[in-house]
């Protein structure tokens, strides 16, 4: 060794204060705050009670609030039932591919939404797409493409890769012992994800569901394009407020957006309660 | 389908059975538990115990070699398919299950009629002590409370071969000796031959019939 021993030692350098370094923290994570907290002050500001009312009393934005809730609602159930044994598969097993099929399921998380839109709508314009949304017509008396399904379609095709990205956290977080000792007491490896690795996973699942469901009601890009935005047809909230603000009525469009504000804080109290840091990283 | 129980019969078999896990590798090992004993595996932290049980139990593909239960070949049958109780390190009770739903796991799965679930259950509880336990969730238990969930767990569809990895390792030391008595008259209660991982020395003397250790990547029976 080549230090000195300690008698030898000369006198400590100066240390600089801290102070700076803990009020850089502070300014720069407060200003941020405040600008979030400024930004939705002032929508309540620019509304008044009557206003609010009067906007969503209207018939269009009472079927854009219907077509909001049941699109998100069915888009998270779907979301679900992809998300959990994809999270399941790509957190218990390993397999070639399984890089590949990682990054996959991360290209709806990256692309831009508009180009979501965009891509699903060529995709109803080849032979296949064409085939199927005949198939689904003659099912079902509806199309997809500027219509209903189309509104769920573009919605699931981004919200899902959230759910996807909760869920594998979560299996991630529970050991898979659990499920090995419900194997051993005879369970197959089904019954072992029904009957333990899915409750043991109900936080998360929770978690998910709600992920999805605000990412659908915030969904606006892929709908647009791929459903459209025709009143009292297509129209969703996000489409509302864009509708709204291209007539000049901004009183509507704020109105419209108190009440996604509203349902998104909603929405991180109960991903919050479940422990949000846990399964979103 | 009953077998014969004969004395000296020999329940668990590996012969020359190579397990991996990662980049450790347990070569070669073979041993023999004849029906009705008490084996104890012992080794220190990392020296393959746990992969081994777990190979026996199904949980773990071997790289080579056979398993035997019974005289059957159980080397590539699934876990479930090879009746063994198995009671891992940190007891993995079920969370969202309540005590009674754990005895009763097994015997659901097995489609038992609900009267015959009910008197398994009662009879395990009793005899490991666990009764006022019944109604409650594992999050209230102690750690002594939570083995005798795990081994009624294990123990309840009537297996004949019992595997035990570390189940005391967590326990503080009075209820670790209670544990022990319990252990030792675990296979006589329930006639199962039991393999039973350790790496403590004093435990391992108290209730084997037949002690094998592991070092240095080898197994010899003491």
């Amino acid at each position: 060794m080549n230090a000195p021993p300690p008698s030898q030692a000369g006198p400590e350098p100066p240390v600089r204060s801290d102070l700076p370094f803990y009020i850089g923290l502070f300014v720069l994570s407060g200003l941020y705050v405040f600008l979030i907290s400024a930004m939705l002050l002032a929508d309540l500001a620019y509304t008044t009670p009557g206003a609010l009312l009067r906007a969503l009393t209207s018939p269009e934005t009472r079927y854009a609030i219907k077509l909001s809730l049941v699109s998100c609602t069915i888009t998270t159930i779907f979301s679900l039932w992809v998300a959990a044994p994809t999270g399941y598969l790509l957190s218990r097993y390993k397999f070639r591919g399984k890089a590949l099929l990682d990054s996959v399921l991360d290209i709806p998380i990256v692309l831009p939404p508009l180009v979501v839109g965009l891509s699903l709508l060529i995709l109803f314009r080849t032979a296949p797409g064409i085939a199927f949304e005949t198939l689904y017509e003659r099912a079902t008396g509806a199309r997809i493409t500027y219509a209903v399904a189309g509104v769920v379609l573009a919605q699931f095709m981004v919200a899902c890769a959230f759910a996807v990205r909760t869920m594998r956290a979560t299996f991630d977080g529970i050991s898979p012992r659990r499920e090995q000792v419900a194997l051993t007491l005879g369970c197959s490896r089904g019954q072992a994800f029904w009957s333990v690795a899915l409750p043991e996973a109900r936080k998360g699942i929770v978690v998910a569901a709600t992920l999805a469901w605000a990412r659908s009601l915030g969904e606006f890009g892929p709908i647009l394009i791929f459903a459209g935005a025709t009143r009292l047809k297509t129209e969703v909230l996000s489409t509302t407020v864009f509708l709204e603000m291209s007539v000049g009525n901004v009183e509507a469009a704020v109105a419209v957006s108190l009440l996604m504000i509203i349902a998104s804080l909603f929405v991180l109290v109960i991903v919050r309660v479940f422990g949000y840091a846990e399964y979103v990283r | 389908m009953p077998m014969p129980r004969g004395g000296g019969r020999r329940v668990i078999v590996l012969d020359k059975v190579t397990v991996r896990a990662g980049a450790f590798v347990l070569p070669e090992v073979s041993l023999a538990v004849p029906t009705g004993q008490y084996a104890v595996l012992m080794g220190k932290t990392g020296c393959g115990k746990t992969t081994l049980v777990e190979a026996v139990c199904g949980l773990r593909a071997v790289a080579a070699g056979r398993i035997e239960l019974h005289g059957r070949d159980v080397t590539r049958l699934r876990p479930a398919e090879r009746g063994i109780g198995y009671v891992p390190q940190d007891t993995a009770l079920f969370s969202t299950l309540s005590v009674r739903d754990h005895l009763a796991f097994a015997l659901h799965i097995r489609r038992w009629p609900r009267r015959d679930v009910a008197d398994r259950v009662a009879e395990l509880a009793d005899a490991l002590g666990i009764t006022h336990l019944l109604p409650r969730k594992p999050a209230g238990l102690s750690g002594g409370e939570a083995q005798r969930v795990a081994l009624g767990r294990a123990l309840s569809f009537r297996p004949r071969v019992l595997c035990l990895d570390e189940p005391l390792s967590a326990l503080d030391q009075d209820t670790r000796h209670e544990m022990h008595a319990l252990l030792a008259s675990v296979k006589d209660r329930f006639g199962v031959t039991v393999l039973h991982v350790t790496h403590d020395r004093h435990e391992a003397e108290r209730l084997a019939d037949k002690l094998f250790l592991i070092a240095e990547g080898r197994l010899e029976e003491a």
